[in-house]
């Protein structure tokens, strides 16, 4: 007879019953009241919820324990993640806020799904079972699914909803191929026992094993959009609402980061030499691919989406060194990349207007002389995501590039800052679009000026100037969380 | 199946296994797709034998249950409803993108070929032996670790299921200008 | 030796209860034809044979000799396999059902079930499922439009009764606490399911209703709107094997109400009786089917679906929860 669960492990997923108890609630909520009232109430209810969660998660900072028969854990590296997830989520409903009543998508489902989707996160993020990886990781997709295709009247929303359910069913039938096979090679289920039977087992190779591995990676490989299997990214990073944009392009990389390194680093270590390999090829095409797309592109989304494919390409790097100690640097890296992610969209989504989904670069024409802050957070972001100092774009790509040269991949991190030299024109042409074009037609008109927008920017600006200058507090951060693979 | 003999059982084996993956191969060749998921069916139905034989009768039984009968119903009954069928009649050409798949799915084939033809039981065995199925119950097995070793990512799934549902009224559902 | 009459005592087993079972069919379109006849104030048949009683056997040779016609639009494969496939999932879920306690015959131990299956209801949840798709795809392979409509209607309501028929059983699982046919018959030693878990019984048996398109859920076929709806095309012997597969699959309903509710072959006298007080307790089901018929109209289309979504899913789910409860309880 298996045991079964005590009562008092259930006050270490407090932060997720949270989320799920809020979410339950807004589904309610969002069946018996329609319309902008309510919709604003849902909307003050997620981040309420979002914030209690917060604030429950980051008291279990340092916490190390498994609970529910292995199924979960509660560790620092899980712990980092939830609260950036949180953070994430808290942003992404204070743009809603206003972003979803001008697209009318908003209500109770709305909020609801994107707390799932965190929901589904969380659990991907702080577990080192398959299984409970696997569903976490469902969970967070299917809402995005959803969430993707909220702009029933555009079709390239409805496009991007489609496109993005049916290659990431493909992906997460690789992915789960990948776990079955790697249980079917060696009898484990679990991250943790799967690395104290490959230490008794030294050498160990079977070839299911590694077709597994491959398959893993595969899966993986998706869902952060790295080349080859980046293909959707462009297209539903443009379809999806703006604010859904921002939400995916953050949190599902992280968390399909995070699941990544626990799995790789916990595990798969011993096996660095022949992973590494591949991942290198794929992080140059990935860097690569991605930053030449994105010179040609005309709409910013479009510019933001191929910007994230490259990102992904530099946080690989600092992946392939397996190096344990210094995977701090991946996690430093996605958190700066979240807060200017979501700081740039927002910002593409005050220059929207109410039921136009594109964002053309001429739209951006004359924003500096027209609206400067939003011109000047806009640069900011802009800056940080081309790496130039003293923002934290620039710390994290430093602090990723130093972990390669550390690991004597010099090639790599060569390549890698050529690319962030590629990257930085065309960021800095969006920035010679605000500044030194005239405004181009009728895109001179008004922008949409609201102060959750203005709430937004200013505390991405102030984490990435604070994550930039001080670095300190943040590195210190995620070298404990990473931890937990010493 | 205890007390069958082996050779018995291998000889099911043979003939479902060949079942199975010849009724794919001819599912994803039809042009019509209310044929092609009548194979997938037919997929699903020898599947489910072969769990029969590796003693995992309650598997075995839901797969039928939910794959061979609920979802492919649901499969046929919108593959009729939206008259797709029709549009298989135009018939198609063969283009690059097909001819591409097609490597691609022969590479992954054969790689799984390989993955199975090097096989060796690298890993260790679980707890669950035939003989313990057999004296436990399989049902009362499933039950066992499903909803206690596993019970909290069965919580999770459940929350899977629900946003699946949600998500699917919500995409669904009458637009605003609609429903006045 | 000792597997040869094991494997001989399996095939007469299940030829007996192919046999039983067509021949309770064949007189069981007569029960109907006669029954129906009273309630509507008519005689029935009753030209052949004294009292009719000669009338199955008639109305099988007719459809034997009947001309055998192939729509031009038809599916020819699937139009020919269809009822086959009615026929067979309706007869293969007999196998699991036991309709008589384990007997002494010719000094062994004979259990009276075809095959005593460890997950004999989920093998009748699973077979029903594919029982439906002999009728969806017979409308659908007759190339005819009322045969679609006819398909269709029966794949949407089958698929939503299927939920509510499923839950049903669900109270009969945790009371029994076990999935084995023969065991949830035994459970029922003291007191039948049908005091124990009165809901789950009528839950079933309007389910059940649904599951074999009767009225007031024949909506697969209502002659009024569909002029015979998924089997429309169809004649002769394949006709009549639909006819077959539905009775059968009749007969297959009422013996499962029996048998999770009913207490099964329960009942005074020795075991060997057990088969006998199975068919009476059959018989009373299959009398209330028909009496239903001849009572009730049939229902709306809308209507069905609003049914089976809003009222007994829910109730169903409900039951569900009351009766695990109950259970955790002690109660029950």
């Amino acid at each position: 007879m298996d045991a079964l669960i005590p009562a008092s492990e259930f006050r270490w997923i407090v932060p997720e019953m949270i989320l799920t108890g809020f979410g339950l609630v807004l589904l309610i909520m969002g069946c018996l009241t329609r319309g902008p009232v309510a919709s604003k109430i849902s909307g003050v209810l997620c981040i309420a919820g979002s914030l209690f969660a917060l604030i429950f998660t980051v008291k279990m900072w340092g916490m190390n324990l498994d609970i529910f028969n292995q199924l979960y854990t509660i560790d620092n590296f899980g712990t980092f993640f939830k609260s950036l997830f949180l953070a994430i989520l808290i942003l992404v409903a204070l743009v809603s806020l206003r972003y979803a009543d001008r697209e009318e998508i908003g209500g109770g489902e709305y909020y609801a799904l994107l707390m799932f989707g965190v929901l589904g996160m969380m659990v991907m993020t702080s577990s080192h079972h398959f299984v409970t990886i696997f569903i976490g990781l469902e969970v967070m997709s299917l809402a995005i699914y959803v969430l993707c295709g909220l702009l029933r009247s555009e079709l390239a929303s409805v496009e991007a909803a489609l496109k993005y359910f049916l290659l990431g069913a493909f992906a997460t039938g690789f992915l789960l191929y990948g776990m079955s096979m790697i249980y079917g090679s060696t009898g484990l289920i679990d991250v943790v026992d799967l690395k104290k039977y490959f230490l008794m087992k030294q050498p160990f190779s079977a070839t299911m094993f590694i077709i597994g591995l491959g398959f893993l990676l595969v899966g993986f490989g998706f869902k952060i959009a790295s080349v080859p299997f980046h293909m959707w990214t462009p297209d539903v990073y443009q379809g999806a609402p703006t604010s859904i944009t921002a939400y995916m392009a953050t949190g599902v990389k992280a968390a399909a980061f995070g699941a990544l390194i626990r799995v790789f680093f916990t595990a798969f270590i011993p096996f660095q030499f022949g992973w590494s390999e591949i991942i290198w090829v794929l992080a140059v095409l990935t860097m690569t691919v991605g930053n030449i797309t994105a010179l040609v592109q005309r709409d910013v989304k479009r510019i933001l989406a191929y910007s994230s494919i490259a990102h992904a390409g530099y946080i690989l790097v600092a992946f392939i060194t397996g190096d344990r100690g210094e995977a701090s640097s991946m996690l430093y890296y996605l958190m700066a990349y979240s807060f200017m992610n979501i700081g740039a969209f927002t910002a593409v989504i005050v220059v929207q207007r109410k039921g136009d989904n594109t964002s053309d670069l001429d739209s951006f024409a004359g924003l500096g002389a027209r609206h400067p802050f939003i011109a000047l957070c806009m640069s900011v972001f802009l800056l940080s995501l081309a790496g130039v100092p003293p923002l934290a774009g620039f710390m994290g790509k430093f602090y990723v590039f130093s972990t390669a040269v550390k690991a004597q991949y010099y090639w790599l991190a060569i390549i890698g800052f050529l690319n962030s030299v590629v990257a930085a024109y065309y960021y800095l042409r969006v920035m010679m679009y605000m500044y030194f074009r005239e405004p181009i037609g009728e895109a001179a008109g008004a922008v949409d000026r609201a102060p959750q927008y203005g709430l937004v920017m200013l505390i991405c600006m102030w984490a990435l100037l604070h994550m930039g200058i001080f670095p300190r507090t943040f590195i210190v951060m995620a070298q404990k969380a990473v931890g937990i693979f010493g | 199946m205890i007390g069958i003999g082996l050779g018995f059982k291998w000889f099911i084996f043979v003939v479902m296994a060949l079942t199975a993956v010849g009724a794919s191969i001819i599912m994803v060749t039809r042009k019509n797709p209310i044929h092609s998921a009548l194979w997938l069916i037919v997929t699903f139905f020898s599947i489910a034998v072969l769990y029969v034989t590796l003693n995992a009768t309650f598997i075995a039984v839901a797969q039928v249950m939910v794959y061979a009968g609920a979802v492919m119903m649901l499969v046929i009954f919108v593959i009729m409803l939206i008259h797709l069928e029709w549009g298989a009649r135009l018939g198609h050409k063969k283009s690059f993108p097909k001819l591409i798949g097609s490597i691609i799915t022969i590479i992954l084939f054969l790689q799984i070929l390989a993955g199975v033809y090097t096989y060796s039981n690298t890993g260790q065995h679980g707890i669950y032996t035939a003989q313990k199925l057999a004296e436990i119950g399989n049902t009362r097995a499933v039950g066992t670790v499903l909803y206690g070793k596993y019970a909290f990512a069965f919580e999770i799934a459940s929350i899977l299921l629900l946003v699946g549902i949600v998500g699917a009224v919500l995409l669904a559902r009458k637009r605003k200008e609609q429903e006045r | 030796m000792e597997q040869l009459i094991t494997l001989s005592i399996m095939v007469v087993k299940n030829i007996v209860v192919v046999l039983v079972l067509m021949g309770f069919v064949a007189y069981t379109t007569l029960l109907e034809r006669k029954l129906l006849g009273r309630l509507q104030v008519r005689p029935g048949p009753n030209r052949v044979g004294p009292f009719g009683l000669l009338q199955p056997i008639a109305d099988g040779v007719k459809s034997f000799f009947k001309e055998d016609i192939i729509p031009d639009e038809a599916d020819k494969t699937l139009y020919v396999l269809a009822p086959g496939i009615s026929l067979f999932t309706a007869l293969s879920l007999f196998a699991v059902i036991p309709f008589g306690p384990t007997v002494e015959f010719l000094g062994r131990q004979v259990k009276l079930v075809v095959a005593d299956l460890d997950t004999g209801l989920l093998y009748l949840l699973a077979l029903a499922t594919l029982g439906e798709y002999g009728v969806v795809l017979g409308g659908w392979s007759s190339g005819n439009k009322y045969g679609v409509l006819g398909a269709l209607r029966a794949a949407a309501q089958m698929i939503s009764y299927e939920c509510a028929l499923g839950l049903a059983v669900i109270g009969t699982i945790i009371i029994a606490g076990s999935i084995n046919l023969s065991e949830i018959v035994n459970a029922q030693a003291g007191l039948w399911f049908i005091v124990k878990y009165p809901f789950g019984f009528i839950f079933y048996l309007v389910a059940g209703l649904a599951e074999i398109n009767r009225t007031p859920f024949d909506m697969p076929e209502s002659e009024s709107e569909l002029a015979c709806g998924f089997n429309i095309e169809y004649s002769s012997m394949k006709f009549a094997t639909f006819m077959i597969a539905e009775y059968a699959h009749m007969f297959t309903v009422a013996a499962i109400v029996t048998t999770l509710f009913l207490g099964g072959w329960m009942g005074p006298g020795p075991a060997y009786l057990g088969p006998l007080w199975f068919i009476i307790k059959v018989f009373v089901i299959i009398f209330f089917f028909i009496w239903e018929r001849g009572t009730y109209p049939r229902a709306r289309y809308d209507q069905i679906m609003q049914f089976g979504w809003k009222f007994l899913l829910p109730l169903t789910l409900l039951n569900v929860v009351v009766t695990a409860a109950l259970v955790a309880m002690g109660v029950l």
